[in-house]
């Protein structure tokens, strides 16, 4: 039986000095009981001999030195996990938050888990389709990736994570799926409108939710990505399932991390976050991915929103070091009124080659993603030297480059928010545009391609 | 001996009660008895970095010393595999443990069970030395494994016999100079963090070629050099990495995947077997080793990789072999130090980093090199170190991109705007260098055209021109060039496009062997050349630009290996069109 304790030697932040205590170690779980017998949970940070540093879950408010006491559970953070987590809501400790009963374990699970084994993964390469082009086109995702959305405040990355969780899928396939969200300091509405959305896609029973508000508690968020996590591991590798896992706001996420770290009075690295935020979010994202000889998959879509926009702040910096690649919101596309607003050049999927091509998607897709890039960046520095100089200091050849550019913006990326494309869609689409340039400056398309595509030269 | 855990906070723990322990000793820490190394010795106080996470490990535990330091396993069974940061075998962790690391698995690195066909070549009363070849074993279709002598041992030949062995079996009795007998394995051990011994460091001189064009014609590396790869995530620092490891021509690759994605050491794994040395025809697996500690596993055992990987490659280059070695990403090798420094309570320096930070990453890059090996008879190695470097936004001020271009000689700047447009390799031409074009020179001047490095040079200050020339645009518009200065920059963009940009994911443009690259590039200055001339003749820049012999120069990099012959033709023709716009102009005027 584990004992309890009373004696409290120090409370800053969320961190309490536990003493007199015995048998502690590294992260283990701790009940502390207020005198009005309100339970709040901490784990060990720190394990000394007859000491313990505790982080809270919980505020700290109302505790005190004198008159809690504190149990040391023996065992690290968990998860109750049974197929029945699928439909329920918990909250960002993982306790029933719908008002339904706790789950009867099958199988309980350390929600920090242990890293996938390198050998033992299988590489992502399955296309998944999601019906917006200039994902599905340029910046293809496939099963088991982690891609985050980029996201600024007041950009639409809710609309569009709900429309990938709407839209995507395999392209000739049926398979058992489930959604796993986790949701870190959002406001009820922002919450409210994806498990909206998950209703109205009939996904509601089928996914899992985690929620912690922007009211609840700021120190549990740093449990909630993870027990979203370890639920959504258990779903795919031992469930057998295709899990969707998005988690929204890493930038709250990252605040909280940063807020222990204060209280621990550890060097700050950039904007005051730890030094070891690189690898705490690893730990969370590197959870993604796929595994020899399991049929399940865990595909990831973080949202951050970039404080100030600026990418180079350390979240999404570093969350971009780790992730295969990212979907990159753009205000100034969308101030146009377009949606999504995506940045293509600015967004990238690392995992795309896998996932396309003969067999997969088409055989001209690489190529053709490849010169629609080539042609577009081209013709936004023509662009940005014709508001200097007005279009006649261009070229004629850059002239249609910069016409390409505003089809492009228009016509392919521009897209409604119900509007479902197929690939050999967005492809075409993207032949139609090209046709407008010159064929000898399409050099990124292998020549047959073009003679079988884009036609041979043209007659004028 | 066995002490006893007072303290564990992440990674660090701190014991007491092991009074003879020494700095860098193995340790194994608490019930589980995870791995771990001393990296800090206080009063009574052990200081300990455990390479496996330290979950429900708590004060009380037993600390075990294992009195010797951090060592790997040197000998027959390394190539084609991949190991975590503390050379333990990732195929078997996960054959015993499952697909999630577990934690206090010990394995030896070599496989104890495998028997290989040892061949002899010292005979029975021969004197050798630390570095003398014993005998060899083929280890893969691709290597002969060099058995040597133990660096720190010499004598008499007692007996040696060849034969089919297993690493630990007895092959041979060495007898030293005190009357001693040693005996001799196929496997050695030694600790990573010391220097295995050269006889003689030698100036780096002949190129490491890469077949990525931009490196080997405009930034070239040599066989023992240094280069640094910096540049924001999404850059292609990786994909560059895993080029060099694909198509340089070095005997052994070593690949440290340190602290990066899982994924990307399980594309190496996939994909290696299947694709062949351009030279030799060879599964690019049998000549490479992969160490993957990855961004979730512990850092500690981050911290060790890069340690790890490097002595397997001096044991490589002590066999006389070019060794190539990348490191990615080379910031969360400083990072994890920074991490455990910083439990350490140490004082920090820049950012955070110990202030011990420049000087180990000085002290990694020195053990690259060209040298002449331990042993009587001559043998030329190398070592070639490339490491990534991730700094925070991409910003080159960081501490570990300064320190390490402090002890680079090549670098290779990777910029954002160019990866935007996708423009790869996103080298920037303007910023990067490399301090081995000299010697390089000579070589090609030798061994492919006497004229390539003067083609380099024009290209380069035609990019250069380009820059200096697209500031005036901005300013004032195209129409305030002349003729001759458009023609630079349509030549800049053949430049940049038809030979800069090299597709990796290309079946043909993913590799480009030296003649190729100087036929490419000077294709590319015969037509600026000609057309030059034209323009001096009054010929319109707009008909030049038209010659169908434009296409067929961006196309030159699809064109195969064995039909290379097509680009020395290509110049014949461009010449012979410019003979015939000359006679018609002539005409014409
Ligand atoms: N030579 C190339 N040819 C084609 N594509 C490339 C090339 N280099 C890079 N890319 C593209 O750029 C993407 C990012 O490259 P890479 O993964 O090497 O970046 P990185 O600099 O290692 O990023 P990080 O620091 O986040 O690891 C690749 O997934 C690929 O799509
Ligand atoms: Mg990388």
């Amino acid at each position: 039986m584990s004992k309890e304790y009373t004696s409290v030697s120090k409370i800053s932040g969320p961190l309490v000095l536990v003493e007199n205590i015995e048998n502690v170690k590294y992260g283990e779980v701790v009940e502390v009981k207020l005198s009005n017998g309100e339970i709040r949970q901490g784990q060990v940070l720190e394990a000394q001999e007859g000491a313990a540093l505790v982080q809270m879950f919980a505020s700290t408010q109302d505790l005190s030195l004198k008159g809690m006491r504190i149990k040391f559970l023996g065992h690290v953070l968990e998860i109750n996990l049974s197929p029945s987590i699928l439909g329920r809501t918990f909250d960002g400790l993982g306790r029933p938050r719908d008002g339904g009963p706790e789950i009867i374990p099958q199988k309980r699970m350390d929600i920090n888990g242990s890293p996938i084994n390198p050998y033992s993964r299988a590489y992502p390469s399955e296309f998944i389709q999601t019906g917006i082009s200039a994902i599905d086109g340029m910046n293809t995702i496939v099963r088991g990736q982690k891609i985050p959305i980029f996201s600024g405040a007041g950009l639409p990355h809710a609309t569009l994570a709900a429309q990938i969780e709407r839209q995507a899928r395999l392209l000739n396939e049926e398979e058992k799926f489930a959604v796993v969200f986790g949701a870190m300091g959002l406001t009820f509405e922002e919450a409210n409108f994806f498990i909206e959305n998950f209703r109205s896609t009939g996904a509601l029973e089928r996914t899992v939710l985690f929620i912690n508000l922007a009211n609840d508690p700021v120190i549990e968020r740093i449990a909630t990505p993870r027990f979203a996590l370890t639920a959504a591991e258990y779903l795919a590798f031992d469930l057998d399932m295709h899990v969707l896992v998005i988690l929204s706001d890493m930038t709250n996420y990252a605040e909280a991390l940063r807020e222990v770290s204060a209280a621990r009075k550890e060097v700050p690295g950039r904007r005051g976050y730890p030094g070891y935020l690189y690898t705490d979010l690893a730990t969370l994202y590197e959870r993604a991915g796929r595994i020899k000889g399991k049929k399940g998959s865990i595909t990831l879509i973080p949202i951050l929103t970039m404080p100030e926009d600026d990418r180079t702040h350390p979240i999404p910096d570093l969350t971009g070091y780790i992730t295969e690649g990212q979907i990159f919101l753009s205000r100034e596309l969308y101030r146009r009124g377009i949606y999504p607003p995506i940045d293509v050049l600015q967004s990238l999927s690392r995992l795309m080659r896998g996932g396309i091509g003969e067999g997969r998607t088409r055989k001209d897709h690489g190529d053709l993603s490849n010169q629609l890039y080539a042609a577009y960046s081209r013709g936004l520095e023509a662009k940005e030297l014709a508001v200097v100089l007005g279009e006649a200091a261009l070229t004629e050849e850059d002239v249609l480059f910069l016409e390409f550019s505003e089809e492009f913006e228009d016509k392919f990326i521009r897209q409604g928010e119900y509007e479902n494309r197929s690939i050999f869609e967005t492809l075409d689409l993207g032949w139609k545009l090209l046709k407008k340039l010159p064929r000898a400056s399409l050099k990124r398309i292998r020549p047959e391609y073009l003679d079988e595509f884009w036609g041979k030269e043209d007659a004028s | 001996m066995e002490g006893k855990i007072v303290r564990v906070a992440g990674p660090l723990v701190v014991a007491k009660g092991l009074p003879n322990v020494k700095m860098f000793e193995m340790v194994r820490v608490g019930k589980l008895q995870l791995f771990g190394e001393v990296i800090g010795l206080d009063n009574d106080l052990v200081y300990i970095q455990v390479y496996e996470e330290t979950q429900g490990i708590g004060p009380g535990e037993p600390v075990y010393a294992l009195g010797e330091p951090l060592s790997v396993e040197l000998g027959p069974g390394l190539i084609g595999q991949i190991y975590d940061g503390i050379q333990r075998p990732l195929n078997k962790l996960a054959e015993v443990g499952g697909d999630f690391l577990s934690r206090g698995l010990a394995f030896p690195a070599l496989d104890r069970g495998k028997k290989w066909d040892f061949e002899s070549r010292v005979k029975v009363g021969e004197y050798v030395e630390g570095g003398d070849i014993l005998g060899v074993v083929q280890e893969t279709s691709a290597l002969e494994h060099r058995i040597l002598v133990p660096p720190n041992l010499r004598g008499k030949i007692l007996e040696i016999k060849s034969g089919t062995y297993t690493v630990e079996d007895v092959i041979g009795i060495l007898e030293d100079e005190y009357g001693n007998s040693h005996e001799l394995k196929l496997m050695h051990k030694w600790p990573v963090r010391y220097q295995r011994p050269v006889k003689e460091k030698l100036p780096p001189q002949i190129p490491l070629i890469t077949g990525q064009r931009v490196l080997d014609t405009f930034f070239p590396l040599v066989k023992g050099g240094t280069a640094c790869v910096p540049g924001p995530f999404g850059s292609g620092k990786t994909i560059i990495q895993h080029q060099l490891a694909k198509w340089a021509d070095a005997e052994v690759v070593v690949y440290i995947g340190c602290g990066e994605r899982g994924n990307e050491m399980t594309e190496v794994l996939i994909e290696f077997p299947e694709l062949k040395d351009p030279r030799t025809g060879k599964p690019l697996m049998e000549r490479t080793i992969l160490i993957a500690n990855t961004s979730n596993m512990p850092v500690a055992a981050r911290e060790a990789s890069v340690f790890t990987g490097i002595t397997i490659g001096e044991y490589f280059r002590d066999m006389g072999y070019h060794v190539a070695l990348m490191a990615d990403s080379t910031s969360r090798w400083a990072e994890a130090m920074r991490e455990i420094s910083g439990r350490l309570g140490e004082m920090p320096g820049e950012e955070g980093y110990p202030a011990y930070l420049a000087s180990r990453v000085a002290g990694f890059y020195e053990r690259a090199g060209l040298v002449k090996c331990l042993g009587k008879e001559e043998k030329i190695g190398s070592v070639s170190i490339i490491g990534a470097v991730s700094p925070p936004g991409g910003d080159l001020s960081d501490p570990v991109v300064q320190a390490t271009l402090r002890v680079t000689k090549v670098f290779w700047g990777l910029d954002a705007r160019l990866a935007f447009s996708r423009h790869f390799p996103a080298v920037d031409w303007l910023v990067s260098y490399s301090l081995y074009l000299e010697p390089v020179s000579n070589y090609w001047k030798e061994r492919v055209a006497e004229d390539y490095y003067s083609l380099r040079q024009e290209a380069m200050s035609i990019l250069q021109r380009e820059a200096e020339l697209q500031d005036i645009v901005r300013l004032v518009g195209m129409e305030a060039l002349s003729p001759q200065d458009r023609l630079v920059l349509e030549t800049a963009r053949s430049i940049r496009e038809d030979f800069l940009h090299q597709n990796a994911l290309h079946e043909v443009d993913t590799y480009t062997s030296p003649y190729k690259q100087y036929l490419m590039l000077k294709n590319i200055m015969n037509f600026y050349k000609v057309a030059l001339t034209l323009i001096e003749e009054g010929y319109p820049l707009d008909e030049i630009l038209k010659m169908p012999e434009r296409e067929k120069i961006a196309r030159m990099k699809f064109v195969p290996e064995d039909r290379i012959k097509e680009l020395e033709d290509l110049l014949e023709e461009v010449r012979k069109r410019l003979e015939g716009i000359k006679e018609g102009l002539r005409e014409y005027v």
